[in-house]
């Protein structure tokens, strides 16, 4: 007799990912489906994909999803979220999309407390159009547009997220984690699962930045990719839980 | 008898979307349609529906589209500066086939010009807008009982079609008060089994306008212009005023027509044959019916508008430039002057009518 020990998710499809090997966000999509499936909720669930690195994440999961407009995914989620008060809502988006053209919405859907996860991946750069910078890139970080690096005299400070989100009073969670390494991968995936029993709760915003890999662009094998976020990313991008507990 | 009550045309259009069964409002404060955004506010949870103020209009139109996407019965309203930051969603909208009804209450432009009525953006409205090969249903309300009409109408066109549909309203129409016929109405509002619902008891539903394929994107363009011939074949609305053994035909929507109706009237009494062709739907155009009135015997037209001069091109397509074809408009939010519009039409009807 056979037991099964390790099988792919329900949520999941039999698709080959895009992404480049070693990226963090087919891990994180993994384990967003890995949670869904312990909540039982896959056909209680709608997606929400951005533009940017993850705009097929349509393809990979196995639920409802709409994509957004580049920077919208928050509103997006917004108009689902205030039809379909009872499902579970993902809002999954990358460091230019969020932080950048859709700051706004990224701050106002916090700010009124709308009822949705965000799952924030933050590598850094903007890595579907080619390791531009980003408003998360970090002091001195080499991209294709700022050749000799981030100065701030020149291109301001990274702007860190989750501390940001945090200091409004609607969020109910809000924290920031990475993929860089198997310890944290489990954190990982119990704060997401934390986050959308509070969703399915009602409690709120719930917010969760992931440090994730952009190794091509970094120009780093996967294994020095992940070692700087633990050994240099996390000193501009401090781990832990910001809002919540 | 049917209810009657006075009020602005856009209270009226906020009756019109409830009656019409729409339970889901996003808009952002702009004038001359804020009575939209405040009636909403108060009436939207009165009927357990929802309201949210926006942080802009570019996250308005994109909570349409998610709301449209869970299948909500949605809509949002603007005025001129603000429709022109919905554009990429607008095209999005239409892209993936997801209804809504927006509303344009129109203001003096171009830039941010004022908050006096304007009918400047009627090539924005029915010439595309934003980005890509798509076409609004566009309706033009001449009066706050059509503003509640076309609400309804909107809707059940543009679930229909799955076309977004768009007011072309004016800051005259929108302020006006008249007396509005409040009509007994039960909206048929049909599953829609594209919608996102959660995925129980069948596979997923994708909403989306990417398509990486390109044979993939044509094919879903080749599938909204099949759906637009269909629009232009089935849907063309005009109004006829005056318009048998007319000789010269204004041509105007909106408030303009209003303006019009009342000059051509005076003029029939004076002996002149004139009438007006009032198009109700500017997407789809009834280029047909200006060339039948060519076939008939109508020997020139003017184009009266509140702009520099739009919609006088789809007339002179409609007439296939056989008879002369003149325009009448004022910019920046400037009202028609009736004396000025009155000397027009008859200037042309000396040249034309020997």
């Amino acid at each position: 007799m056979r037991t099964v020990v390790f099988d792919k998710p329900k949520s999941i499809t039999n698709l080959p990912m895009h992404y480049c090997p070693g990226c963090g966000h087919s891990v994180v999509h993994r384990l967003i489906c890995e949670v869904i499936d312990e909540l039982n909720v896959r056909e209680e669930t709608i997606g929400i994909a951005p533009v940017g690195c993850a705009v097929l994440a349509y393809d990979y999961w196995n639920f409802d999803v709409s994509e957004a407009a580049h920077g919208r995914a928050a509103a997006v989620a917004t108009g689902i979220k205030r039809v379909h008060p009872d499902k579970l809502v993902i809002c999954y988006q990358g460091d230019g999309d969020l932080a950048s053209i859709g700051m706004g919405e990224t701050i106002h859907a916090a700010n009124r407390g709308e009822n949705f996860t965000v799952i924030f991946i933050n590598n850094a750069n903007y890595g579907m159009t080619g390791g531009q910078l980003a408003p998360t890139t970090m002091i001195g970080q080499k991209t294709t547009t700022s050749y000799e690096g981030r100065k701030p005299e020149v291109h301001g400070y990274p702007i860190r997220m989750a501390e940001l989100i945090a200091t409004l009073d609607a969020p109910v969670f809000v924290a920031r984690t990475t993929v860089a390494d198997f310890k944290n991968i489990l954190t990982t995936k119990s704060l997401i699962k934390k986050a959308f029993q509070l969703q399915l709760k009602k409690a709120g915003y719930t917010f969760i930045e992931i440090l994730s890999n952009c190794n091509t662009n970094w120009k780093m094998s996967p294994v020095e990719a992940n070692k700087f976020i633990m050994q240099e990313m996390v000193k501009t991008f401090p781990l832990g839980v910001f809002k919540g507990e | 008898m049917l209810e009657k009550k006075l009020m602005k045309g856009n209270e009226a259009l906020v009756y019109g979307a409830l009656i019409a069964g729409c339970r889901y409002y996003f808009g952002y404060p702009i004038t001359p349609q804020n009575e939209v955004t405040e009636l909403m506010s108060v009436r939207m949870p009165e009927v357990g529906g929802v309201f949210v103020q926006a942080e802009s209009e570019v996250a308005a139109i994109n909570m349409v589209y998610g709301a449209s996407a869970a299948g909500g019965r949605v809509m949002t309203t603007t005025s001129s500066p603000g429709f022109s930051l919905m554009q990429e969603g607008v095209s999005y909208l239409a892209t993936a086939m997801l209804p809504c009804v927006i509303a344009n209450v129109q203001r003096g432009g171009p830039g941010l010009g004022n908050i006096a009525g304007s009918q400047a953006d009627y090539f924005q409205a029915t010439k595309g807008g934003g980005h890509g090969d798509y076409h609004l249903i566009v309706l033009a309300p001449a009066s706050p009982q059509e503003m509640l009409d076309h609400t309804i109408l909107g809707f059940e066109l543009t679930d229909k079609y799955r076309t977004p549909v768009l007011l072309l309203s004016d800051g005259v129409i929108g302020q006006m008060m008249e007396n509005v016929e409040i009509p007994d109405y039960k909206p048929d509002i049909k599953p829609k089994e594209w919608a996102l619902t959660g995925c129980k008891d069948r596979k997923k539903n994708v909403i989306r306008s990417l398509w990486l394929d390109e044979p993939k994107m044509e094919a879903v363009n080749i599938k909204l212009q099949e759906v637009y011939k269909e629009i232009c074949e089935n849907e063309v609305r005009y109004e006829e005023f005056m318009l048998e053994d007319a000789l010269v035909v204004v041509v105007a929507y909106g408030i303009s027509s209003r303006v019009s109706r009342s000059i051509v009237n005076d003029l029939r009494k004076e002996g002149y044959k004139v009438g007006m062709l009032r198009p109700i739907t500017l997407y789809p155009y009834p280029y047909k019916k200006l060339k039948d009135l060519v076939n008939s015997g109508v020997k020139g037209m003017i184009s009266v508008e509140m702009s520099a001069g739009q919609m006088i091109e789809d007339v002179k397509l409609g007439v296939e430039c056989k008879i002369p074809v003149e325009f009448y408009g004022k910019m920046g939010g400037v009202l028609l002057d009736e004396n000025e519009l009155r000397q027009k039409i008859l200037d042309l009807y000396r040249r034309a009518v020997k």
